[in-house]
């Protein structure tokens, strides 16, 4: 059951991202756009737009009934969800096959484990992955106990928690009654569920994670890992592929131990398996699976040759994956920058605007996805994310240079962008050698 | 492929049976019976056609005067079911709180009320057929 035509239910780069993919496998495809989005790129790009709601998310891309509803009244057969939004709304998920269409993603079963941060823990410790040393706590006492045993630094974490919400780092035994009363107070505020569990803090981390794939058919295949250690406040700046100074049986056993939790937890279509790995000691941990497609899937895309998108197309339609795990080969090494419209000298305050010039350069191995073009706005409802520009050599020092050279001969004027942030990461001393960790830009970039 | 034999017989089984409505769909090919010559585009809520990529040419108003709008994107519905009266026809006064029509969202039916004092003088949008955020329903002239 091939699938004819697509309702794409996203923005901004992906949704650009989504028609190019649709157009390369013969699919039609509509459009859900807000009213900020209505003459935006994808939307001039796709062969029909529906408006389905005012510029604010909530009233618009974040609308279940909404996209089904728009979905359905298009005649499209799948919606594809992009990242953010609603791309790991188990409710979306289960409306759409309700209503007999394809979600262009895992099952909901799978994504609201996924979103059980303590559930998918659990899955992962029994398919053999190692997770960092934690439980979930019963109260204060049962902390001061946890600490005890595991030491100093840990980590609280809210259960029903996710994406970097709710988190405290406790350095000593003094601080661990105040942190532990704070954080069950925001997690009870945030989520509705005060549970809280602990974990062994790795202070010196970075943060690489597997490209997995599976299909209808019980094949599940990596196309190897991507290292995004460059973050700030747990938003990636620069990836990169393959991760830099790994030993080999380490990459092994982090593509490895993805694969067997994609196949324990009957995974399917694309995803990410996210690890912590010690820097200094090069242990790793499992820390959470990604259900849709990453905003740094190009990496992977460059070094494999393979098509990302439509893969997740075909597979949602039922069709085998296009390749065997022997057919996946690695060439070169690719590394992504994500442009975006803020001030860095300014607290990275958020900078829409017109944009009165926009180029971006043409260079052998460049990649640029972007929905922006000259006299396109910014617009203040979304994500600040204006580009990404992917660099492949044929080693990481050639992708380095290649990329630095891109960011130069880009022309943008109208706003605020983080330009020069991402060169002067990309020209350190410290990403020349991979030695950058998840804490690192904070630290060292913005100190200096 | 139904033949013309195969037609009257089906038309056979409708008056033998209670049924008001038939629609079928195949392959290239599809019938709709109404029962007591009913009009075919029926108001009121019933499975959207399939539509084209090209959407139906935009029924821009003709007709000078406030308009009512979607306020949400669904299936436009003039009447409260199939066979019922539409909710206002042309000419018809409505208040602020007259409802002049369903919008259906995954079978869930919103009323749109007016909001404005006036007179219907254009109808935009076709039954039971996909409307936009924003998209035309109808023109009011304004008391």
């Amino acid at each position: 059951m091939g699938l004819a035509r697509v309702f794409i239910a996203n923005r901004g780069e992906i949704a650009v991202r989504v028609v190019a993919a649709c157009r390369a496998g013969g699919l039609e495809c509509v459009l859900g756009a807000s009213e900020a989005d209505l003459d935006g790129l994808a939307a001039r790009q796709a062969d029909r737009v529906v408006c389905i709601g005012p510029p604010p998310a909530a009233e618009s891309y974040l609308r279940v009934e909404t996209i089904v509803a728009a979905a359905l009244g298009t005649g499209c057969d799948a919606i594809h969800p992009g990242y953010g939004f609603l791309s790991e709304s188990p409710r979306l998920a289960a409306a759409a096959r309700e209503h007999g269409l394809v979600f262009v993603g895992p099952p909901a079963e799978a994504i609201e484990l996924a979103g059980d941060k303590l559930a998918a823990r659990g899955a992962a410790a029994a398919a053999g992955l190692p997770v960092v040393e934690g439980r979930e706590l019963a109260d204060a006492g049962d902390a001061r106990r946890f600490a005890n045993e595991h030491g100093y630094p840990l980590m609280l974490k809210a259960a029903a928690g996710g994406g970097g919400r709710g988190i405290k780092i406790v350095h000593e035994a003094g601080e661990l009654d105040a942190a532990y009363a704070l954080a069950a107070a925001e997690a009870q505020a945030a989520f509705g569920d005060g549970r809280l569990y602990a974990e062994r803090f790795v202070a010196a981390a970075r943060h690489v994670e597997v490209q997995i794939a599976a299909d209808e058919h019980g094949a599940v295949v990596h196309l190897g890992e991507r290292d995004c250690s460059v973050q700030r406040r747990y938003q990636k700046l620069i990836e990169e592929a393959p991760a830099p100074s790994l030993a080999e049986h380490t990459r092994d056993a982090l593509r490895a131990g993805a694969v067997a939790l994609a196949q324990a937890i009957g995974y399917r279509n694309l995803g990410t398996v996210e690890f912590v790995l010690d820097a200094a000691g090069g242990e790793f941990f499992f820390l959470e699976v990604n259900c849709r497609i990453q905003v740094e899937h190009p990496v992977t895309e460059a070094v494999t040759g393979r098509d990302l998108v439509l893969e997740q197309l075909r597979v949602a339609g039922g069709a085998p994956l296009s390749f065997t795990q022997q057919e996946v080969g690695f060439d070169g090494h690719a590394i992504e920058a994500r442009l975006t419209a803020e001030d860095v000298s300014n607290s990275f305050m958020p900078s829409p605007g017109r944009l009165t010039r926009f180029a971006a350069p043409e260079m052998a191995g460049l990649r640029v996805d972007t929905h922006c073009y000259e006299g396109a706005v910014i617009t203040p409802y979304y994500d600040s994310l204006m580009a990404k520009l992917i660099a492949h050599g044929s080693d990481r020092e050639a992708a380095t240079a290649l990329l630095l050279e891109a960011l130069e001969a880009l022309e943008v004027e109208g706003v605020h962008t983080n330009r020069s942030l991402l060169a002067g990461v990309l020209a350190h001393e410290d990403f020349a050698q991979a030695r950058v960790t998840t804490r690192w830009l904070e630290q060292e970039a913005i100190a200096a | 492929m139904l033949g013309d034999e195969d037609v009257r017989e089906i038309l056979r089984l409708i008056d033998d049976s209670p049924l008001d409505e038939l629609r079928i769909e195949t392959d290239g090919f599809s019938l709709h019976v109404l029962r007591g010559g009913a009009a075919a585009s029926e108001p009121g809520p019933q499975r959207p056609a399939p539509a084209a990529v090209d959407p139906p040419a935009a029924a821009a108003p003709t007709r000078e005067g406030t308009l009512i709008e979607a306020p949400m994107l669904g299936t436009f519905y003039r009447a409260e079911a199939p066979g019922a009266t539409p909710f206002v026809e042309l000419g018809a006064r409505v208040e602020p709180d007259t409802i002049v029509c369903l919008i259906e969202v995954m079978k869930m039916m919103n009323s749109v009320p007016a909001r404005v004092s006036g007179t219907i003088v254009e109808i935009c949008a076709e039954n039971a057929m996909l409307v936009e955020y924003g998209e035309p329903l109808f023109v009011v002239e304004p008391d």
